[in-house]
């Protein structure tokens, strides 16, 4: 059995973003970078299932500049066996189709019995990425899940809707599934784990020798939201904030009537 | 410009997205035609054609199917645009439609500025303005980002479209969110827990401080992923959809699915440490600090009065 997972290195989303000099995405001065959060739900469960079939091996795939090796190692480290890194200084330009047809290209003729990715990245969000790899590859996909199991050639899982309601779909591998926050509990990498990811395999190409095709989009422009007035902003010392607080609490509210 | 908009269905029922996606044509000042597969007896307010594929043979959730049906529909109507709600059915959908047809795709757009897209980045701290370059393209909508001020009227003209493909995915029908005590929608104060309260342990802060003001405590989504909370406290998109006289967000930075589940509050006070959360959007106050700090200190003030 083999096994893709397509991984996205994404700022930490508790940083404060400036745009950067060419307008057309953040500054990356002073951004600290982790693995897209809905990808180690993704990382966890393909890892998962090479636990529960232990001939599988396992590919984590990831696109980016130099640093994103960083985030591939913890993939790694967490339990797959080899990285496949296309190197490119410009993935930030690129729109989720340019994305996904890199993806496809590579495995296109890897004959993966399963692709994980996460249902949409942190950054960007466009949720696209994964659904397009399973198009343009012609297998089927399942998206937003909260639930996965796999035996014998069929994947069983659990869709998230909204409000609080769950679709059960099923469909026959090759296939690509696209993995929801929630969908289990991904462990974080043990230190001997992280010194043997050390010494695996992590295989990096130029984008340029992959024929990237045209962009289907163009960023205008990126700028911060317009602040739509907001409401009072309060700073200072804990106490007197409480007492500031009560306060407002009793003449906008009757929730201390 | 045309566009043909894409409305769903539900476990039986039509979804309110419709009203939203009829109301961004109506902004766009576009003609605009429907697609849905669902039931004639379950159609929208509409003044335009609607095609319509009957769910009982198309199957509610059919990816392959609904996207045969309207690739036909839009090969008759010949759209310059294709709009889907940005929810698990047009985020879904929409890809698949876009790659058959060589088309950009513009996912949850919040905005029409100046005739182009905007769509939110980086948990809405950022706008990116979008061109497709493609002749056509395919849209989805965040949710309530294009809510009209008033329901659409109008009868539809229903053109019938017959579903045939069976689809490479299958579905085995749905599952409904275990019934549980705690019914948010109902409380008049809520104060909510996010990422920031840190550990676990920090959540009995933000149920003292409920307690304290006779409200039920909620929780954002990533607690209740987290398992520092039942996911029946879960506020927002995937959980519950709450309008108290008094929402408190404690902790949480504002995630769009978190925001579409509470801003109708009468009065948001948030406590953050980050004084550029997107939480301060939509609340009346904001207090910069740790909650850590001033949550047990207004507890006990309160508890004082």
């Amino acid at each position: 059995m083999k096994i893709l997972v397509c991984i996205k290195q994404v700022p930490d989303m508790e940083s404060k973003f400036k745009v950067n000099a060419a307008g057309n995405w953040f500054d990356e001065t002073d951004l600290a970078w982790r693995m897209n959060e809905y990808d180690e739900y993704a990382v966890e469960q393909a890892v998962q299932l090479k636990e529960q079939n232990p001939d599988a091996e396992l590919t984590v795939l990831c696109i980016g500049p130099e640093r994103v090796k960083e985030t591939m190692k913890k993939a790694l480290a967490m339990g797959c066996d080899r990285g496949y890194h296309i190197a490119d200084n410009d993935s930030h330009l690129k729109d989720p189709f340019a994305i996904a047809s890199l993806i496809a290209g590579y495995a296109k003729d890897q004959s993966f019995d399963l692709i994980f990715t996460g249902m949409q990245s942190q950054d960007r969000g466009s949720a696209q990425v994964g659904v397009l790899v399973a198009e343009i590859l012609g297998i089927p996909s399942l998206t937003t899940l909260v639930e996965f199991s796999y035996a014998d050639g069929t994947i069983n899982a659990k869709r998230e809707l909204e409000g609080g309601t769950k679709a059960k779909v099923s469909c026959a591998t090759p296939a690509l599934v696209t993995c929801q926050l929630g969908l289990n509990t991904p462990r974080y990498p043990t230190l001997p784990n992280i010194m043997k990811a050390k010494k695996k395999e992590l295989l990096s190409v130029p984008v340029e020798e992959l024929n990237p095709p045209a962009l289907l989009i163009e960023t205008l422009q990126v700028a911060p939201p317009e602040k739509k007035g907001g409401g009072l902003i309060l700073e200072g010392d804990p106490a007197e904030l409480a007492d500031q607080l009560i306060k407002i609490l009793k003449e906008k509210t009757t929730a201390l009537a | 410009m045309k566009i043909l908009l894409v409305a769903e269905y539900r476990d039986g029922q039509l979804l309110g997205t419709s009203s939203e996606l009829i109301n961004f044509a109506t902004s766009m000042g576009a003609e605009s035609a429907m697609f849905l597969v669902g039931s004639e007896n379950k159609l929208p307010s509409y003044n335009g054609r609607i095609y319509l594929a009957d769910s009982g043979q198309a199957g509610e959730f059919n990816p392959d199917g609904h996207k045969q049906l309207l690739l036909e529909v839009i090969a008759k109507e010949q759209p310059q645009m294709v709009v889907l709600p940005h929810s698990s059915y047009g985020w879904d959908l929409a890809p698949r439609v876009a790659l058959a047809l060589k088309a950009a795709q513009i996912s949850e757009v919040v905005e029409v500025r100046d005739g182009h897209l905007v769509v939110p980045a980086c948990n809405a701290k950022l706008r990116r303005q979008l061109k497709p370059v493609t002749d056509n393209c395919v849209v989805t909508l965040q949710g309530g980002a294009f809510t009209p001020s008033e329901e659409p009227s109008g009868t539809p003209e229903v053109i019938k479209v017959e579903a045939t493909a069976a689809g490479a995915v299958q579905f085995h029908g749905y599952e409904e969110a275990a019934a549980t005590g705690v019914d948010l929608s109902k409380a008049d104060i809520i104060v909510s827990a996010g990422r920031g309260i840190g550990k676990p342990e920090n959540l009995e802060i933000i149920e003292n401080l409920a307690k304290a003001l006779k409200g039920e405590y909620g929780a954002s989504r990533p607690v209740v992923d987290a398992e520092w909370a039942d996911q029946s406290r879960q506020v927002g998109t995937t959980g519950q959809t709450v309008s108290p006289k008094l929402y408190v967000a404690c902790g949480i930075s504002g995630a769009i699915q978190h925001l579409a589940g509470m801003k109708k509050s009468e009065f948001v006070l948030a406590i953050n440490t980050d004084k550029d959360a997107p939480i301060g959007e939509i609340a009346d106050v904001l207090a910069v600090a740790d909650l850590k700090q001033l949550v047990p200190i207004l507890t006990e003030k309160l508890n004082a009065l």
